[in-house]
């Protein structure tokens, strides 16, 4: 077990190698939400969106902060790793480790763990680009953090483990990209990313209460807006043990459809 | 398994894909520290039967043992001991060609050391060149190098020169060469038949999902097929086959002198043995394997007039 441990370790150095030499997955999946919150902050940097409870105006930046930091997470996890398995497994880096003594949980840690840097190293720079040039101010409670930290954290490893099971569709490591972002997009826009999840329909915000992206967004929400928000959430409520129980609903969901789906190749296709 | 069990043995092994059947009775041993080369044409099962054994497919039925193991349950301690060079590759490559060797050398418990793997492979000048940037050729050196850093005591190579210039051919068999000699078993699949002439010790032939002949490369497809040529002008280009090629070129000289015009003696190439038994393996299979390998040939089977 130590050793399967160690050659984790190993593996997520280097596959957090591999994904900062890809220029696509560095602009598409780790930029992305960088870019989008530049768009959002520049676009609507007239609009309102709303008072604290001390009468000071809520800019676009300090709105789509919580959004994009839970979009990073979703595009970090679910969708780099959907289409990084599935790509694996059609250029023949899967067939090649399976023929390998590496252990299959040796390469999930280090994909996991490629996630959780990345992430965290996104969910950083988000943070950094709102508060020094949008002068978004950051929450200086220590509670706030710490859920900060307990919303991160599960919504990367649900993320990761819902992506490796969700790289089992698509046929063809061209087909990837074709098929997950499809679904990563739709999730983001129901899901209070882009669009204010208040201004949505009850009936689409219940169908995007089913998915935990809307509760990721949630609890980040939690996080960075003021208090007097929260009487704009379903129930108006952050509700953070909704929050934790659907995310870890999706968890067990992701790791017994990727137990049932995963294999090294497709044996006699 | 003991010292003098076969490392890979094979017995009537089947593979069907639906009603299509791509292995039919496959029956061969490869004895501790032979080369064996598995030939035949594309479509033939060369790849479906190393794929079996490397643990990628599972047989439909049959018995196949490697290194004592049933490779259809074959654990990471059985692939420890498997070097497996595959067919093709495609990977992403975005790491440098000694990062890769040195991850997977990793794997092991007692890898070979990576600089003298990338000597071996020559590819000293491109050791920190990411993979993607690499040529075809040098990537399959990559593939090689792969397959051999775990110190394997059974080795597949599939294939495993397509691409490489002659100079790079000449390199790897001297590597292949340097395996066998550290007593390396090595199973090897190719389309150049003067490679696995140069490499292998015994060949096996594959058509139509059959064995169609084994035996020694020396030896397979019979002495028959091996019987020397003798070609000759003699008021237009002349052969004559025959086992005494010496004597036969004497009595030409005593009847077109001393130096008899466009005289070639050529010795059947393993190509054109090959060649004469897969021909023959398709249109009628005359050969009869039996389950321990050998070859029995029914006495019709081999006459002048079969080629």
């Amino acid at each position: 077990m130590s050793n399967t441990l160690a050659l984790g370790g190993k593996r997520i150095g280097y596959e957090v190698r591999q994904y900062f030499r890809q220029g696509d997955t560095v602009f598409f999946t780790f930029l992305f939400p960088l870019v989008m919150l530049t768009i959002f902050s520049t676009a609507f940097s007239e609009s309102s969106f709303g008072t604290d409870a001390d009468g000071n105006d809520v800019s676009a930046a300090a709105f789509y902060l919580p959004a994009m930091l839970a979009a990073g997470v979703l595009l970090s996890g679910l969708q780099n790793m959907a289409v990084d398995i599935a790509m694996e497994k059609s250029d023949g880096t899967l067939k090649r480790l399976g023929g390998s003594p590496l252990p299959v949980f040796s390469y999930f840690m280090g994909k996991i763990g490629q996630v959780f840097v990345t992430g965290l190293a996104q969910a950083a720079a988000i943070l950094l680009l709102a508060a020094t040039v949008f002068q978004v101010p950051l929450p200086t409670e220590a509670e706030k953090w710490l859920t900060f930290a307990w919303v991160f954290v599960l919504g990367v490893v649900t993320s990761a483990i819902l992506g490796i099971a969700l790289s089992s569709i698509p046929r063809s490591g061209k087909s990837a990209t074709a098929v997950i972002i499809p679904i990563t997009l739709v999730l983001q826009f129901i899901s209070g990313v882009y669009l204010s999840f208040t201004q949505l329909p009850e009936w689409l915000q219940n169908i995007a209460s089913v998915f935990p992206l809307k509760w990721m967004a949630q609890g980040m929400r939690a996080v960075f807006l003021p208090e007097n928000f929260e009487v704009l959430e379903q129930n108006e409520s952050w509700d953070l043990p909704g929050v934790a129980l659907v995310t870890l609903l999706w968890l067990v969901v992701g790791l017994v459809a990727s137990r049932v789906t995963f294999r090294w190749i497709r044996k006699d296709s | 398994m003991t010292a003098t069990d076969p490392i890979v043995s094979v017995r009537d092994l089947r593979k069907t894909y639906g009603s299509l059947t791509a292995l039919d009775g496959v029956s061969f041993d490869i004895e501790r520290g032979e080369t064996f080369a598995l030939l035949g044409p594309n479509g033939a099962g060369k790849s479906t039967t190393i794929e079996i054994l490397e643990g990628y497919r599972d047989r439909t039925s049959g018995a196949a043992l490697v290194l004592g193991t049933d490779p259809s349950k074959g654990g990471l301690a059985w692939k420890a001991r498997l070097g497996i060079v595959l067919q093709s590759s495609g990977e992403s490559g975005s790491v440098t060609v000694r990062e890769q060797l040195s991850h997977f050398a990793s794997f092991y418990p007692h890898p070979r050391s990576v600089d003298e793997v990338i000597g071996a492979v020559g590819l000293e000048a491109k050791a920190k060149t990411l993979i993607r940037n690499l040529s075809g050729g040098q990537r399959r050196r990559v593939d090689v190098a792969l397959g051999v850093i775990g110190r394997p005591e059974l080795l597949f190579l599939d294939e495993p020169t397509t691409g490489f210039d002659p100079e790079a051919r000449h390199q790897f068999w001297h590597l292949v060469r340097s395996l066998k000699s550290d007593g390396t078993t090595i199973l090897l699949t190719t389309h150049y038949l003067d490679e696995a002439a140069q490499l292998s010790d015994r060949a096996g032939v594959i058509a139509g999902g059959a064995l169609i002949d084994i035996g020694s490369i020396d030896e397979i497809g019979g002495a028959e097929a091996r019987t020397p040529v003798v070609r000759w002008f003699e008021g237009g280009e002349r052969e004559e086959r025959t086992p005494s090629p010496g004597a036969f070129v004497a009595s030409l000289q005593g009847r077109l002198g001393t130096e008899v015009p466009g005289l070639e003696v050529v010795r059947p190439s393993l190509e054109d043995v090959y060649l004469r038994l897969v021909s023959r393996g398709v249109s009628a299979s005359l050969d009869v394997v039996t389950s321990t390998g050998s070859v029995h040939r029914s006495t019709s089977s081999t006459t002048g007039s079969a080629s």
